[in-house]
């Protein structure tokens, strides 16, 4: 049985931690640089870390910031914000990223995925998704930290992503973002459901058992979460104890 | 530390990572794509990151491939990550067959079916089972699609199972080591491997 992986999410303002709510709402937590250090201790799998003001500033993440995160921690670092061509990803991986996130670009530019896959490999490459759910019931992909619609059908834009040569999803839930009160446990389904390759599930988790659910019924790969994390509500290690008592395989 | 640990630049991978781990341990490894660096060295590092293909010519163009293999016939420490795992074996079988560095004889083959669903690439952590004690049995960090198949069992230094598959994710021979997985992304465990390493010098 696969290792299911946690990984707690940094969302990058300046050069602080900050907690949307809805991908906006911004409240300050914290210093990168510690908050990095305590869940590489807590046993975190990965660590995401986004700046989610550069695609909408038009302005590259501040890579000398995330070089001295990333110079503390020996796990995977998944970076995203505002990176739109291959100089942009090099230069994310010479300051420590392990893989890339994209949203805003590849919708303006799905071509860009496949050339990121063929010049990194499709590993290196994660499709990261704001879902929004429409009055209809269908899920709409939005950019710039959740600010404008793409016109994507959110599971569309998965399945086409996958095409293209990404080698993960990162899927959030704009609605669920920072309110602790569960998955979307249905879009993540939705997507895991058909997706040969990782789902990473993000937006809502409150406690151990959303996490749960998460796995078990919305069948992600992986779990990210960030307030539950941020404001001490549990530890990484007690996040895994639980899952472990419910059978699902977790690194100790 | 006056012994010099070089870490090959062929092009590919994040070389990063992997200078910090050894930093972590006061040892500055030295990111070099120079022959003669190379074969000066006490001990190299083969990282990498993407086709097999590609990582042959990384090493071709730069004439590192003859160098890597010089080095290892003298039995120096070597220690291939990855992909830099798999090019040390015979042919790679990804997207055609090409010719490796042949230092363990074996290939490099696709993931076969797997049980239970589960996703290729193998991505995460995973369990690896080795007689060679308390710094290989561990949790390691994994992404790859392909899997080494050495030819010798002697080689097989390392067991993992993943999708009721069970494959090598360590290879040895002498002084030489090919781990699937990347101690520079293994927290602590990946870290005593990376120590062990330069306990070899």
């Amino acid at each position: 049985m696969k290792n299911i992986r946690i990984i707690p999410r940094l969302d990058i303002k300046g050069q602080n931690v900050v907690k949307p709510v809805h991908t906006e709402a911004l409240r300050v937590v914290g210093n990168p640089k510690e908050f990095a250090r305590r869940y590489y201790e807590e046993g975190a799998d990965e660590l995401i870390y986004l700046d989610i003001v550069a695609s909408l500033y038009q302005r590259n993440l501040d890579f000398n910031l995330l070089k001295s995160v990333t110079d503390a921690i020996f796990i995977p670092v998944t970076v995203g914000g505002g990176i739109r061509t291959i100089h942009d990803i090099n230069n994310a991986l010479r300051s420590g990223a392990d893989k890339v996130a994209i949203n805003t670009h590849a919708v303006r530019c799905p071509e860009f995925l496949s050339e990121a896959a063929k010049e990194f490999g499709s590993q290196c490459i994660a499709l990261y998704i704001e879902a929004k759910k429409q009055p209809n019931g269908t899920y709409e992909a939005f950019t710039d930290g959740g600010r404008e619609r793409s016109g994507f059908n959110a599971i569309e834009w998965a399945r086409r992503g996958i095409e293209l040569g990404a080698g993960e999803i990162l899927i959030t839930s704009v609605d669920k973002d920072g309110t602790r009160r569960g998955y979307d446990l249905d879009l993540i389904k939705q997507i895991a459901s058909f997706s040969p390759i990782p789902v990473i599930a993000h937006g809502g988790a409150g406690d151990p058992e959303s996490v749960f659910k998460a796995i078990a019924d919305g069948k992600a790969d992986a779990v990210s979460a960030s307030s539950i994390f941020h404001y001490r509500d549990f530890d990484v290690a007690s996040v895994k104890n639980y899952l472990r008592e419910k059978n699902i395989n977790v690194r100790v | 530390m006056s012994s010099k640990i070089i870490i090959i630049d062929y092009g590919v991978g994040n070389l990063q990572s992997l200078k910090k781990a050894f930093k972590f341990f006061g040892v500055d490894a030295v990111v070099s794509e120079d022959a003669n660096e190379i074969l000066a060295s006490d001990a190299i590092v083969l990282p990498g990151v993407g086709s097999f293909e590609a990582g042959m010519r990384g090493l071709k163009i730069r004439g590192l491939a003859e160098a890597v293999k010089a080095f290892a016939a003298k039995n120096k420490p070597v220690l291939g990550i990855c992909l830099g795992a798999q090019l040390m074996l015979s042919e790679g079988h990804e997207f055609g067959v090409f010719e490796g560095l042949n230092i363990i004889p074996g290939k490099v083959v696709k993931f076969p079916e797997l049980a239970n669903g589960e996703k290729i690439p193998h991505v995460g952590w995973n369990k690896v089972k080795s007689p060679g004690g308390g710094v290989w049995n561990k949790d390691f960090y994994f992404v790859h699609s392909y899997i080494l198949d050495p030819k010798n069992h002697e080689n097989v230094f390392g067991l993992t199972t993943y999708g009721g598959r069970e494959f090598c994710s360590v290879v040895k021979k002498g002084n030489i080591y090919g781990t699937q997985f990347h101690p520079e992304k293994s927290g602590e465990a990946g870290l005593e491997v990376i120590k062990n390493f330069i306990n070899l010098i």
